[in-house]
């Protein structure tokens, strides 16, 4: 006898992933520049969430055609990004068969106050977090993989690295609670209870977290795994830079050997220029796609 | 004390430390090929076998890695593991190791939405054995020396060559560690010939 979509087949897909680079690529030539390099999967997307920001107005699922041609160009996992709430469209991804959803901030919300009930689907969803609140509620949905939100298409790696610090810290604190102490931050940040008392036990979330969200140079991935990151996506950092196919294989390799500056160094050298990025302080907050979703 | 090294460049890495561990050995995560040196058995864990593959040229494992199984030393793939250690990948003429006789076809149960779960018996390993299946390839055909270990519908899942094992599954993803304490037996037998 044998289950498909079970827990363990889901969150263990997400464990392979880890110490790996995800790439968004918007056509079969990227999606095999990103494989060569040593992806470990791609996003398929129909604009990077820098095209994204700039084009404005509502941004939905890929085009199928997108995501098929995508999924015939590579061996590896394919992912796609489904509407925050949008039940249709993961419906859509799960039965053409992608690898992984993203249910995701980056596009335009299709419920401002539902997330989808995730373990209703074989397929595995990632989901964005800034918070262990935030974190647990996606966990307790059904997500078996986390990212931090950080602030899409920027470049800018300031507010993945806040989400990763805050998550990491709130991990230690509630360690050091008392037992009889833990309902009181259940109630405080909205997370389940149980879940909790298992993550305060092993010290860890239940499921990988990756860093996401303004990640432009092989030195930003090699800082999000020092934070304790499991992963990396890169978005737009790597077909917005002037080399795509060195960046990709730079920022693989700074994430294995995160911790060997002498080696990112030497792959940082003449990279050509990353993407421009923006400042934070000059994004109103409706801008801000991290406050799309709780 | 036995010292089993896991192949640390992507993929569930630390699982395997877990298991290794837990079933009395040494483990430590190897990233360098000076590394190989210091350890009795080497474990390739399961990940994405391309960008396994790709950071094991880049730093030079190959080789090493197959000096170091020609010496003896019991190597143990699991699913991207299995897909290094073939000598045939069916639709694609880039060998990766080559040391088991074994041929492979990669995502051979489909795409993840067909990942699955089911209980399996290992030969002379374990019974009922919780077999977690995630993209997972199977072995479509082994050499003369190679013992077929399980099957599942009719496909071979795990296969031991002398010092080396392989299997499709990911023996790290549950708390079952049978598979992976008849590794660590393996590695202590050829601890025992190799010091003779």
């Amino acid at each position: 006898m044998s289950q498909t979509g079970t827990e363990r087949v889901k969150r263990g897909m997400a464990e392979m992933q880890k110490g790996g680079v995800i790439m968004d690529v918007v056509n079969a030539e990227q999606a095999k520049i990103a494989e060569e390099a040593g992806a470990v999967a791609v996003m398929a997307l129909e604009r990077v969430p820098a095209d994204i920001r700039a084009a404005g107005g509502v941004a939905r699922m890929a085009d199928p055609t997108i995501v098929e041609e995508v999924m015939n160009a590579v061996s590896i996992p394919v992912m796609a990004k489904a509407r925050i709430g949008h039940i249709a469209e993961a419906r859509v991804l799960e039965a053409m068969g992608v690898d992984y959803i993203d249910e995701s901030e980056v596009l335009t919300p299709a419920d401002e106050i539902y997330h989808i009930k995730k373990d209703d689907y074989t397929v595995p969803f990632v989901c964005g977090c800034r918070n262990i609140g935030e974190a647990t509620r996606r966990i307790r949905e059904g997500a078996s993989m986390l990212r931090t939100k950080g602030e899409p298409g920027t470049g800018n790696i300031v507010e993945a690295v806040r989400h990763m610090r805050q998550i990491q810290s709130e991990i230690r604190h509630l360690q050091s609670l008392a037992e009889d102490e833990v309902m009181v931050f259940a109630k405080e940040n909205g997370a389940p209870f149980d879940l909790l008392m298992e993550i305060r036990e092993e010290g860890r979330l239940p499921v990988v977290n990756f860093a996401a969200g303004g990640i432009a140079t092989p030195a930003d991935a090699a800082l999000m795994m020092q934070l304790g990151a499991d992963g990396v996506f890169v978005g737009s950092g790597i077909f917005k830079s002037n080399n795509p196919a060195q960046f990709a294989r730079a920022i693989v390799e700074a994430t294995t050997h995160y911790d060997d500056y002498k080696l990112i160094g030497e792959l940082s050298k003449g990279l050509g220029t990353a993407m421009k990025g923006m400042e934070m302080s000059t994004l109103t907050s409706d801008q801000r796609m991290q406050e799309r979703s709780q | 004390m036995t010292t089993i090294g896991v192949l640390g460049l992507q993929g569930a890495f630390r699982e395997h430390i877990r298991s290794v561990e837990a079933s009395g050995a040494t483990g430590v995560v190897v990233k360098k090929k000076e590394q190989l040196d210091d350890i009795d058995g080497l474990i390739i864990p399961g990940g994405e076998s391309t960008a396994i593959r790709r950071l094991i040229d880049k730093y030079d494992f190959l080789e090493p890695i197959r000096e170091f199984g020609k010496q003896g030393k019991p190597i143990f793939g699991t699913c991207a593991g299995l897909i290094l250690l073939a000598s045939e990948i069916d639709g694609s003429y880039d060998v990766h190791l080559g040391l088991m006789d074994i041929k492979v076809r990669r995502n051979a149960f489909g795409r993840q939405r067909e990942s699955f779960e089911a209980d399996l018996d290992i030969d002379g390993v374990a019974d009922q054995f919780t077999a977690v299946f995630i993209r997972a390839p199977y072995i479509e055909g082994v050499g003369e020396e190679t013992k077929v270990l399980a099957r599942y519908d009719g496909h071979i899942v795990a296969a031991q060559q002398d010092h080396y094992l392989a299997c499709s599954f990911h023996p790290e993803l549950t708390e079952d560690h049978r598979l992976v304490l008849h590794f660590v037996k393996m590695v202590e037998q050829s601890r025992k010939s190799l010091a003779m």
